[in-house]
């Protein structure tokens, strides 16, 4: 066998799968995006591009979206990071695994059942009630953009925490010796060191979260109690609800754009932050 | 339940069943209060006629029957009692509008068995091909002429039997009088006055088109199946204009309103009865404008994969005496006169579950139109992603 056969040989099982689960299914909703609803519901193919001038009605959606999924991804880096920094430079070897398994505890429960919990825990008879017990009255956080904001954190911390991590893990402590001994206070040290060489690890975290954040429905759905609507629960009313299979394929077409732009743009700022592409390890 | 061995009021034992349903007390306290465990265990013994009649050849239907159905719609010691007289496990899905089912069945491939579909769409079902007609020789526990027929008719489509009656009931609201200031609430005009004032930020709404845009569509007097294009820009500028106000759209209101963080919500019957009877300042109300009347129905889709069962499932809860422990449980009323005559006067009695002649008369069935018409699907649609 030629070095250039196996190359297609050991090629073609992802290659299936590439055409089969992401470039057939994307195809498909991209020719349902001009069709029209059928009567019953469903789609019928025609050429129109009226699912498209009909976008603005979803304004609402989109803007969510956009605004959540930023501040969320921003918000989990936050709190991820000195998590991270923690379990990769300050912690005890010998507890470091046990923390890290502490970290992957929760994928063991569905986010379903967790968010189930923060209904719980932020309904009245949870959080608020605690602080009306302090003299805070009337906090009213469940069904809230704020409740949306805080399951997603809990939700997709974890996913964060890993990438800056390992990048932090495998930082090499001369470094920092290195600039101590030069006279470096501790803060310049991480602006200079440990920061610049944990990008990757950054980047590589803030493009998992954000890009399934722009998915998510399940969060704005349960805490959000339905008020609080996501592009993902847009979606799934159109295909489960309203049967109107044209629009929501219009729909999730847009979605993919405006990620992809986004994405686009968010590799050029990393660039030229300094890390080169390669760093970014998902892409 | 019987009325020349009273060891306990038909009150107290109403009440003691709700405590153990909502497992507040163990099955064995319940037991013993109501006298139900000796009782059974003597009445199954002597009175095998009351025992469900097994209707099948048991051991051959298979190992499982999927349904898919309504949240608290079920007695789950029924499907036990199945299971166990059948060897077929009684899988479970629930749904949150009749849109949601169809869409299911649309798709293809949804598995199911027995589906629980609500009157007006089965017209639809029929004209799309997804409705299995029904075999009549294969339930002998089904008999007509005992049923309402106001409750049974939408049942058969061009004279062909399609699907046979589950339950009835009402889509009203229900509303914690303890937050209302003593303001009597008795119209849709009320319920959705109060949510843009004094309720603000405590009111639910159903996510179904069906219920949420219909009874908004009363607010005007207006029918509550409504296709007419300038009625349905006024139900959607009602409805955009107190979503601020509310709570959460959604169909699964029982724990918020259980937890106090919702005072009021739009309601079926059952879970009306169920609040009610748990939190007795909640209250059932139908608004005097009128507003739905339905009922649901088993049937079975086109394709189910364990047809065998799926006969089985729905003649065993055909089954009168099944039948009367599930409106026990869930407090839908059934339309099936053999199944009311083993009810307690009570229940038959209730307010919520049957209620007077003149606030039944406002009400409307839904109609077919509404679960196919585009303008009130993306209406729906709309004012949930506003």
């Amino acid at each position: 066998m030629t070095q250039r056969a196996r190359n297609w040989l050991l090629l073609a099982p992802a290659g299936t799968w590439f055409l089969v689960m992401l470039l057939l299914p994307l195809t498909v909703v991209l020719v349902f995006s001009f069709g029209e609803r059928a009567p019953a519901g469903g789609v019928v193919p025609a050429f129109t591009l009226e699912q498209y001038a009909n976008l603005p009605a979803r304004w609402t959606a989109f803007k969510n979206t956009m605004t959540l999924a930023p501040i969320g991804t921003l918000a989990s880096l936050l709190i991820a990071y000195p998590l991270a920094y923690f379990l990769a430079v300050k912690a005890d070897p010998k507890w470091k695994t046990i923390l890290l398994v502490l970290v992957i505890v929760p994928f063991w429960t569905s986010i379903l059942i967790r968010s189930y919990a923060w209904i719980f825990i932020l309904g009245g008879r949870g959080l608020p009630a605690l602080l009306d017990w302090v003299g805070i009255e009337g906090v009213r956080l469940i069904n809230t953009p704020f409740a949306v904001l805080v399951g997603i954190i809990y939700g997709y911390l974890p996913l964060m925490v890993f990438p800056i991590f390992v990048s932090l893990d495998r930082l090499d402590k001369r470094l920092l010796e290195a600039s101590s001994d030069l006279g470096a206070k501790p803060w310049a040290t991480f602006l200079q060191i440990t920061l610049p060489l944990s990008i990757p690890g950054i980047a590589t975290g803030c493009m998992l979260v954000f890009i399934l954040l722009m998915g998510e429905f399940l969060i704005p759905a349960l805490l959000g109690g339905g008020k609080v609507f996501f592009v993902g629960n847009a979606l799934v009313d159109l295909f489960l609800q309203s049967r109107n299979w044209a629009y929501g394929s219009a729909v999730a077409v847009t979605l993919v754009l405006v990620m992809l732009i986004t994405v686009t743009i968010y590799m050029r700022l990393i660039n030229r932050l300094g890390a080169s592409r390669e760093d970014v390890s998902i892409m | 339940m019987t009325n020349h061995n009273d060891h306990i009021s038909k009150q107290a034992f109403m009440d003691e069943l709700y405590r153990y349903k909502k497992g507040s007390v163990t099955r064995r306290h319940f037991l013993n209060v109501t006298g139900l465990g000796a009782a059974t265990a003597v009445m199954g013994a002597a009175v095998p006629g009351l025992l469900p009649k097994p209707a099948f050849a048991a051991g051959d239907i298979g190992d499982r029957v999927i349904l898919a159905t309504w949240p608290n719609y079920h007695d789950p010691a029924n499907f036990e009692a199945f299971t166990e007289a059948t060897g077929a496990h009684v899988q479970v899905n629930v749904f949150g509008s009749n849109e949601e089912m169809l869409a299911k069945l649309q798709a293809g491939g949804s598995g199911w068995d027995v589906y629980v579909p609500t009157n007006y769409t089965i017209t639809t079902y029929v004209s799309e091909d997804l409705i299995e007609p029904l075999d009549v020789s294969r339930l002998p526990n089904y008999d007509p002429s005992a049923f309402d027929p106001r409750y049974a008719e939408a049942g058969s489509v061009d004279g062909k039997l399609y699907a046979v009656p589950k339950n009835w009931g009402t889509t009203g609201y229900a509303v914690n009088t303890s937050h209302t200031g003593g303001h009597k609430m008795t119209s849709w005009k009320d319920f959705w006055d109060m949510t843009m004032d004094s309720l603000s930020g405590r009111t639910m709404v159903h996510d179904y088109q069906l219920t949420t845009i219909g009874n908004a569509l009363k607010y005007f007097g207006y029918s509550f199946n409504s296709v007419d294009e300038k009625e349905l820009a006024d139900a959607e500028k009602l409805l955009i204009d107190s979503k601020p106000h509310l709570f959460a759209i959604s169909s699964d209101y029982q724990p918020s309103m259980r937890s106090g963080d919702a005072w009021m919500t739009m309601c079926w019957t059952g879970d009306g009865k169920q609040l009610n009877t748990d939190i007795p300042e909640i209250e059932y109300v139908l608004g005097v404008e009128g507003g739905e009347l339905w009922s649901d129905y088993y049937a079975i889709p086109k394709g189910a994969p364990h047809m065998d069962a799926a006969y089985a499932l729905i003649n065993f809860m055909l089954d009168p005496n099944v039948n009367a422990k599930e409106v026990l449980a869930h407090g839908y009323p059934s339309a099936d006169a053999h199944t009311n005559a083993l009810l307690p006067e009570e229940l038959l009695n209730d307010p919520i579950l049957y209620p007077a002649q003149d606030l039944l008369n406002a009400l409307e069935f839904g109609a077919a139109v509404t679960l196919t018409d585009p303008n009130r699907a993306e209406l729906m649609a709309r004012f949930k992603s506003a």
